[in-house]
């Protein structure tokens, strides 16, 4: 694949590298003469200075070839602008933003921007990660079908234990996906029944995931 | 009519006083306090500090009601992502962006997106305008000046 990214800053950098050890063709846009030099110095020449926000520059860049375009600068407006660009100008099929003010995500999901990352709302999920048991973790969510996928491990005194799955009172619209028992992936059909320990993988709509949360950790 | 401006340097501010003039009911968001000295001291509007491209601050200068909105603050992408948040979000009827960068500008106007201003654009062809106008020839000047 042909990624550009937009910002040559931390993120820009850890991002194109692991991309290019993956094997992807990767041109980092940046402002900062200082930071394109760095970058071309340590991960070879796969940084340009310029402003992606420019159409020039973009073009520059061949943009009209990009499979996805990622930006991830600071500034969200800067971000918005650089993704709408490359949609409308340059028809590239993916745009990627990173968010810096959570706040902003609904109004880029609006604005057609295919899809953001929030710092903020990542590092939040890896706390809800990091508490044990009982939590009901939220692992993705698939925003045009406001869709969510989460993780719950069954503690040892639930009462769903050794229940088939057909028995238990879902919400509408979840369903239970995926176990993961001692390590092992299991594939749970309506005579499985759940364990102890185990992880289970859940798709629910945001509507249903309180009542999801119920009938999983009860 | 009621009127959302988003920053006031000194276009801004020269447009906030001038609709004020006029009888509209202005509001002036600007993220620095300092900026409203620009305002001329008879100006009867209001003025909010905050970032123009935050809904929270939107809606505290109360964009839900506004009939017309303007992003002018010295940033082409706030002004672009401000005039969408207004567009977009809250419906307003009339948005009107200042952008500098004039391919920026016809990349947002050419898709009817935005309702542009370039003010580049605008400069240049003027200054044009005023370097290539004739100029009175000699006999066309007053004699005995």
């Amino acid at each position: 694949m042909y990624v550009i990214v937009a910002g040559g800053g931390k993120v820009g950098y850890y991002l194109a590298k692991d991309l290019i050890n993956e094997g992807h063709e990767i041109l980092i846009i940046e402002r900062d003469r200082r930071k394109v030099e760095r970058i071309n110095d340590e991960l070879g020449t796969v940084a340009i200075r310029g402003d992606a926000c420019e159409a020039a520059t973009l073009a520059e860049a061949g943009t009209s070839r990009a499979d996805v375009v990622v930006a991830v600068t600071g500034d969200d407006e800067d971000n918005l602008v650089v993704c709408q660009l490359a949609k409308i100008k340059f028809s590239v099929p993916r745009t990627v933003a990173r968010i810096n003010n959570p706040k902003n995500e609904h109004i880029f999901k609006l604005l057609g921007i295919d899809a953001t990352v929030s710092s903020t709302n990542i590092i939040m999920s890896q706390i809800e990660h990091e508490i044990p048991y009982h939590a009901l973790v939220h692992l993705l969510r698939l925003r045009h079908a406001d869709l969510e996928v989460v993780e719950v491990t069954i503690a040892q005194d639930s009462t769903i234990i050794n229940k088939p799955l057909r028995d238990l009172q879902l919400p509408p619209d979840s369903i239970i996906s995926l176990v993961v028992r001692d390590g092992q992936v299991v594939i749970p059909t309506g005579q499985t029944s759940l364990a102890s320990g185990d992880e289970v993988v859940a798709v629910t709509t945001v509507q249903y995931e309180s009542a999801l949360r119920k009938v999983l950790l009860q | 009519m009621r009127i959302v401006i988003v920053g006031c340097g000194r276009v801004g501010a020269r447009l906030a006083t001038t609709l004020d003039a006029e009888g509209h009911d202005v509001t002036v968001i600007d993220a620095n306090p300092d900026s409203f000295r620009r305002l001329s001291s008879d100006f009867r509007g209001s003025a909010v500090v905050g970032i123009g491209i935050d809904e929270d601050v939107l809606r505290r200068a109360g964009i839900e009601q506004a009939d017309a909105f303007a992003a002018v603050t010295n940033g082409d992408n706030t002004n672009i992502m401000a005039s969408q948040v207004a567009k977009v979000v809250f419906k307003v009827p009339r948005v009107v962006a200042r952008i500098y960068d004039p391919i920026r500008e016809e990349a947002y106007r050419s898709l009817g997106l935005l309702e542009t201003i370039c003010p580049t654009i605008m400069g240049a062809d003027r200054v044009r305008d005023a370097l290539l106008a004739p100029t009175p020839t000699p006999d066309a000047r007053p004699r005995g000046v």
